[in-house]
């Protein structure tokens, strides 16, 4: 009786497995077919040959994915710690209201947070390029910093606060000393958090590039939307290798990000 | 003595403020007034170049009463409710299945892979498959099955499809989360006192687990219902949602007030939901 129950979890898993890693393998094959098509027609690294010697404008939105990602997340993983340190060992007035406004974001759609910093910018002028695009992407990795952090300090109670005060360290001294270093697996995986979700961003993205600002995700989408070229199944298969790469080196940070 | 107390905790208080303050004045700039001129818009006569006339105006929300946008609205809560029940449907047996097994670790990277894989890669993955050129009509064209393409794409189903795929890691994570820590002696014990099996799921691990269903929810329906992407790129317009109508207003609809009225009924269905969500658990600290 309960084995079968068991089995029947099993079941929708490798169901869901099916259904997760089918189209990711299929895209994955045919980035080796020398044809344009879908359609096999042998093997071939003629695709990879065209992506890493004759595609600098990929190149060129890449080196802009990652300028934003590496900058939005070192932003937002300072400015989310200390709110973190803050929300979570002191007391004041506006707490309730700063842990409802950092949730908020987290929650509302994409759209919204695009479409919303989109006209602000265009009301206060503030000329579209990847300087907008950084400001996004740190608004929106600042919650999911903050509440990533908060998730490692919960394993710590204010008493190593109290020790650290009693033994005669300063605000700075107990900072410096106890608390940044307490925090670090949670500051990393916060990082890394936020690394993740502005290469991945494209929505609000695509509302606060200006010209001349591309990131990868928006040149995808133009290949995808304006003639499919098979270099795009080149770049998901290398893409696709690095998130496996990047899933596996950071498995001990998962229980803080997830 | 309690001078002393007095004065350390109102030296608490100040640190707290001053550790929180660039968070407070970062999301106020970017995110409180962002969205406080959205609200603002949406009651402002529209400009017919784009922008708006500071003119007070409920024309944006009569224009909502509009029935081609409420048939809009209608499909968007079909789509975003029928992605968020197969989704649940698939995320619950597995989160289960994940949470029971010996390889934790790994069943978990296997879910994270996907998690973080290029969302447009996924996007594109499906048109690679389902697509007029794709590897199924290919095959079947191939093997002589068909004569013609089969349009698969550019429906309800495929956005509904792709929603699924990309909101299923999102929904089996808190599930995970919350499955791992229940206590599954309970279970025998409810099976031990006669209860069947499906009782003992029914009334004692659905109710222990109930924060994790409603996050899996709420991570679900919530960009289900403001999605603009996927309709957007493997929709058409019979797909319409109202994230795309959103982009159709602010681009070359002109019509930024409305664009406006749509944003706030999107944000008014998500602070609902996150209401109703807090309000069940008290603690949010771990939200996906």
């Amino acid at each position: 009786m309960r084995k079968k129950s068991f089995s029947f979890s099993l079941f929708v898993f490798v169901l869901t497995m099916i259904f997760f890693y089918t189209p990711i393998i299929i895209l994955f094959v045919f980035s080796f077919n020398s044809s344009k098509t879908m359609n096999w027609q042998g093997f071939s690294l003629v695709w990879y040959k065209k992506l890493f010697t004759d595609s600098a404008d990929i190149w060129r939105s890449f080196g802009n994915s990652i300028i934003v990602a590496l900058s939005s997340s070192a932003v937002a993983t300072f400015i989310g710690t200390l709110g973190a340190i803050g929300i979570r060992w002191y007391k004041f007035r506006s707490k309730r209201f700063i842990e409802i406004i950092s949730y908020l974001p987290l929650v509302l759609p994409d759209i919204i947070i695009g479409v919303s910093l989109l006209i602000m910018f265009s009301l206060v002028k503030i000329k579209l390029s990847l300087f907008t695009i950084f400001l996004a992407h740190a608004t929106f990795n600042i919650p999911y910093v903050l509440f990533i952090v908060l998730s490692r300090l919960d394993e710590f109670d204010s008493t190593i606060l109290e020790a650290a005060k009693d033994l005669g360290a300063s605000e700075i001294q107990t900072l410096l000393k106890v608390i940044i270093p307490i925090s670090v697996p949670g500051i990393i995986a916060g990082f890394l958090m936020s690394m993740t979700l502005s290469l991945d961003d494209f929505v609000i993205t695509f509302f606060v590039s200006g010209p001349g600002s591309s990131t990868l995700p928006l040149h995808i989408y133009s290949m995808i939307r304006f003639g499919v070229s098979p270099v795009i199944n080149a770049i998901s298969a290398v893409m696709i290798i690095g998130t496996i790469l990047l899933a596996v080196l950071t498995r001990r940070f998962y229980k803080y990000m997830f | 003595m309690t001078v002393s107390l007095w004065r350390s905790s109102r030296m608490k208080v100040n640190y707290g403020t001053k550790y929180s303050l660039p968070m407070l004045i970062w999301l106020t700039l970017l995110f409180i007034v962002p969205s406080a001129i959205i609200i603002m818009f949406s009651f402002m006569e529209k400009n017919q170049y784009g922008g708006v006339n500071p003119v007070f105006s409920l024309q944006a929300f009569k224009d909502l009463m509009n029935s081609a946008y409420f048939k809009i609205l209608l499909n968007t809560i079909y789509i975003a409710v029928m992605s968020t029940i197969f989704t649940l449907l698939l995320a619950l047996p597995s989160a289960y299945y994940m949470a029971r097994s010996k390889y934790k670790s790994f069943l978990m990277l296997l879910i994270i892979i996907p998690f973080w894989t290029n969302f447009l890669i996924r996007v594109y993955a499906w048109i690679a498959v389902l697509g007029n050129n794709g590897f199924i009509n290919q095959f079947l064209l191939k093997t002589g099955l068909i004569k013609d393409y089969i349009g698969m794409l550019y429906n309800n189903n495929a956005v509904i499809l792709v929603m699924v795929y990309t909101y299923l890691p999102y929904a089996i994570l808190p599930l995970y989360a919350i499955i791992e820590k229940f206590d599954f002696s309970l279970l025998e014990a409810a099976r031990d006192l006669g209860a069947s099996k499906s009782q003992s799921v029914f009334r004692i691990l659905i109710p222990n687990i109930k924060s994790g269903i409603i996050t899996s929810l709420l991570f679900t329906f919530i960009p289900a219902f403001g999605n603009y992407a996927i309709p957007q790129i493997i929709g058409d317009k019979n797909t319409n949602m109202l994230g795309t109508v959103i982009a159709r207003e602010l681009t070359t609809g002109r019509n930024w007030p409305l664009a406006s009225a749509i944003s706030m009924l999107l944000t008014l269905v998500t602070v609902i939901g996150v209401l109703v969500f807090t309000s069940k658990q008290k603690n949010i600290k771990k939200v996906i």
